[in-house]
């Protein structure tokens, strides 16, 4: 009896490291960037809406963006490239948001005059897009 | 401000039978920019607001009453012999199944007629005129002069002078709809050939959210109007600016953009007064960018909205008569930057 219970005590001890690294793995794709404290999730929400994103695309967790002139922005975070010539980073996704001519002189996505930031916190939702949001577990 | 309906389908969804009373008084207390029936800016409205609290509480009492009874009845058919004598359930009959609704039924109705009577009465004579046409799924919106001639043209807005009569004139282009701003006024039915009218006075300052309120085809529920009452002189200032002819575009881009609107089909549908396009089947466009709203308040007037408005119109309102347009993207960026000069 006494045996046993070293014997498991011994293999638990061995077994946690992994253990741990697994349960480190749950719950995030591994493929999510992390986003930067200075964007706003909640409130790249509510721009996303207002400037009008979603009358070109397709957006999840905000109804009536359902446009379809651009490509859907489902699952935008696990994707490699931005308008199939920029690599999928924040920085670069907030970048294209606030000036896409800079990048793509002929894109047909309009220059919104958003700022930086009102850029960086729409880039923040569509990383979090339709789950929750990452720094704090709220839903939105 | 456009379609924020989260706090309305909260209330409605916590309604559970018992708490019907405490659900209709939450929905009086909304978010502004809503529509409401509740919070009546004008004296027709308030008049019909009213009538519809004097309904539901006589009805309330009825059902009360009526619950009432039942009970007794029940609690006494536990008892041998306890049913009323003959003269006792005659006199019932008569006094709560002839008597009491007739008196009630006929002074609701009275209350009805006497409302509709001062609704349908004339506009007093210092009243300004606009004219509303019904479009599936718009609202062209004319103001005229004493003689009925158009001052300006103008969709899917209208203002008005704070205190000031407006009759609206009303008339369709296809199909019947039914013109309703429940702060303002009740509905008024938008037949094709024949001129309907209401008027209303609002007598404070504010945006009213008015809608289509005769199912008229696909888009029906995304047949929206505002209505901005607004001080004398603002008024005043709007019209004028509405009155005038666009100005001819300094920029070289937007200028490029009116080119556009010329040769890529833009013109054949829409006017832009003081220009070559005089398109009439879809809004005049002579100050578009004055507007909150695009597609009958379906979404805000911005840049992002606008562009993909006119890229593709179905994925914003599907069925609507406004076809795709496929330009070139440089095309499409000068078409935007032209129509925000429209102010």
């Amino acid at each position: 009896m006494g045996n046993k219970v070293v014997i498991i005590g011994k293999l638990w001890r061995l077994m946690l490291p992994i253990a741990l690294a697994l349960l480190s793995g749950c719950g995030e794709r591994a493929s999510v960037p992390e986003l930067p404290a200075r964007a706003d999730v909640k409130r790249g929400r509510q721009l996303a809406e207002q400037v009008g994103c979603g009358s070109c695309h397709r957006i999840p967790g905000i109804p009536s963006a359902n446009g379809q002139v651009g490509p859907p922005l489902e699952g935008l975070a696990e994707r490699a490239y931005i308008a199939g010539i920029l690599p999928n980073h924040f920085d670069t996704l907030a970048a294209w948001i606030a000036e896409p001519q800079r990048f793509a002189p002929n894109s047909a996505m309009p220059n919104l005059g958003l700022s930086e930031d009102q850029a960086r916190d729409i880039a923040a939702y569509l990383y979090s897009q339709g789950r929750r949001n990452i720094q704090t577990g709220e839903e939105f | 401000m456009i379609v924020k309906r989260n706090a309305h389908t909260g209330n409605r969804m916590s309604c559970g039978l018992g708490s019907l009373l405490s659900c209709v008084m939450a929905s009086t207390a909304r978010a502004q920019n809503e529509q409401t029936v509740f919070e009546p800016v004008s004296d027709h409205a308030e008049g019909i607001v009213w009538l519809w609290w004097a309904m539901f509480w006589v009805g309330a009492v009825i059902f009360l009453a009526v619950m009432l009874l039942l009970a007794v009845g029940l609690w006494r058919a536990r008892r041998p012999n306890s049913g009323l004598g003959e003269s006792a359930s005659r006199n019932l009959v008569i006094a709560a199944g002839v008597a009491i609704p007739l008196v009630i039924l006929l002074t609701l109705v009275g209350g009805s007629l006497m409302l509709g009577r001062s609704i349908a009465a004339d506009p007093p004579p210092n009243v300004m005129r606009v004219r509303v046409t019904g479009w599936m799924w718009w609202w062209q919106v004319d103001y005229l002069d004493q003689d009925g001639k158009v001052i300006a043209s103008t969709a899917n807005e209208i203002h008005v002078p704070v205190g000031r009569p407006v009759e609206v004139q009303l008339i369709s282009a296809d199909v019947i709809h039914s013109f309703w701003v429940p702060q303002l006024h009740g509905k008024t039915d938008v037949m094709p050939g024949q001129l309907n009218s209401t008027w209303f006075t609002a007598e404070k300052a504010g945006v009213y959210r008015g809608q289509c309120a005769e199912f008229c085809g696909v888009q029906h529920a995304l047949m929206a109007f505002l209505v901005i009452a607004e001080a004398e002189t603002d008024f005043r200032r709007w019209l004028e600016r509405q009155a005038a002819p666009a100005e001819m575009p300094e920029n070289p881009r937007a200028r490029f953009g009116l080119e556009v609107f010329l040769d890529r089909g833009c013109a054949s549908c829409h006017t832009v007064r003081g220009t070559d396009a005089q398109g009439n089947i879809g809004p005049d466009l002579t100050h578009l960018a004055s507007r909150r709203t695009l597609a009958a308040v379906t979404i805000p007037n911005t840049r992002g909205h606008l562009g993909g408005w006119i890229s593709d119109p179905h994925s914003v309102k599907e069925g609507v008569f406004m076809p795709r347009t496929l330009l070139e993207p440089e095309e499409l960026t000068a078409l935007t930057v032209y129509l925000e000069t429209l102010e």
